[in-house]
């Protein structure tokens, strides 16, 4: 089922797994308050290299990178991707980016 | 249905179409959240000995799937080629190689360890592993780490 978020009366669609209908509608309101549903309350500037890495690679390359491409690239490495986004760190950070459910094994 | 909160996955064997299917599914976990081990025994040993986890080949004999028949599959080379043709693959899809898989393993949280009893059998010592090793496990060490887990072998 289709879910909508709101933010400072802004309505963003998300599709039934969660994620942004339409990555064209992102903003980095929508950004904060969606990843403080996912249980990440502050987006530091860490946070923010990997969702504007994420971004980028997307419109580049219209899918979303691999964790070990974002890890090697993003200027974030594969610990830090892990504590900055908690259980689940690729799905958490598509979440965040407006991007569509990650279609990579690894 | 509740979810899976934690694996323990057991890598037995050491070609590398024996070892990557533990290795992806362990990393997968981690990368889905789920708290994962991984343990290696017997040949499975192979994909964590410092010497020899860069030289982990592809059989090319007894194994119907690979299309090969086994009295091609013996001639000088065949593994090197179907290994070299699979590594290739594998990079397409961003699977790491081994050693670079278990660093990345190992950061994403998860714990890996060696089989006491093959560790022995094998006369092998804490040095000839990669550092990633957390350590030596008994049988009953590998239950008592596997609380609460769900426990998958390869």
């Amino acid at each position: 089922m289709k879910k909508e978020f709101q933010v400072k009366g802004k309505i963003y669609e998300l599709n039934e797994d969660g994620y942004l209908a339409n990555p064209e509608q992102w903003d980095e309101s929508f950004a904060v308050e969606i990843a403080k549903e996912l249980g990440i309350n502050e987006l530091t500037e860490k946070h923010m290299m990997v969702i504007n890495y994420m971004r980028e690679y997307y419109k580049q390359n219209g899918v979303v990178p691999t964790l070990r491409k974002v890890s090697k690239e993003s200027g974030v490495g594969m610990k830090d991707l892990y504590s900055l986004f908690p259980d689940g760190p690729i799905k958490k950070a598509a979440k965040i980016s407006g991007l569509p459910k990650p279609q990579s094994c690894v | 249905m509740d979810p899976i909160k934690k694996v323990s996955t057991i890598i037995s064997k050491g070609s590398l179409t024996d070892v990557y299917p533990g290795l992806i599914l362990a990393n997968g976990a981690r990368m889905e959240g789920i708290e994962a081990n991984l343990f290696f025994t017997f040949f499975g040993l192979e994909a964590i000995l410092e010497k020899r986890m860069d030289k982990l080949k592809v059989p090319t004999v007894a194994n119907p799937a690979m299309h090969i028949p086994s009295i091609i599959g013996i001639l000088p080379g065949m593994s090197a080629f179907a290994t070299m043709m699979m590594k290739k693959e594998m990079k397409k899809l961003d699977i790491p190689p081994v050693r670079e898989f278990i660093e990345m393993i190992h950061d994403a949280g998860a714990e890996i360890y060696a089989c006491k009893a093959t560790v022995e059998m094998f006369h092998l010592t804490k040095e000839d592993f990669c550092e990633q090793v957390d350590g030596i496990l008994t049988v009953g060490e590998f239950y008592e780490k596997s609380a609460g887990a769900q426990i998958i072998f390869t």
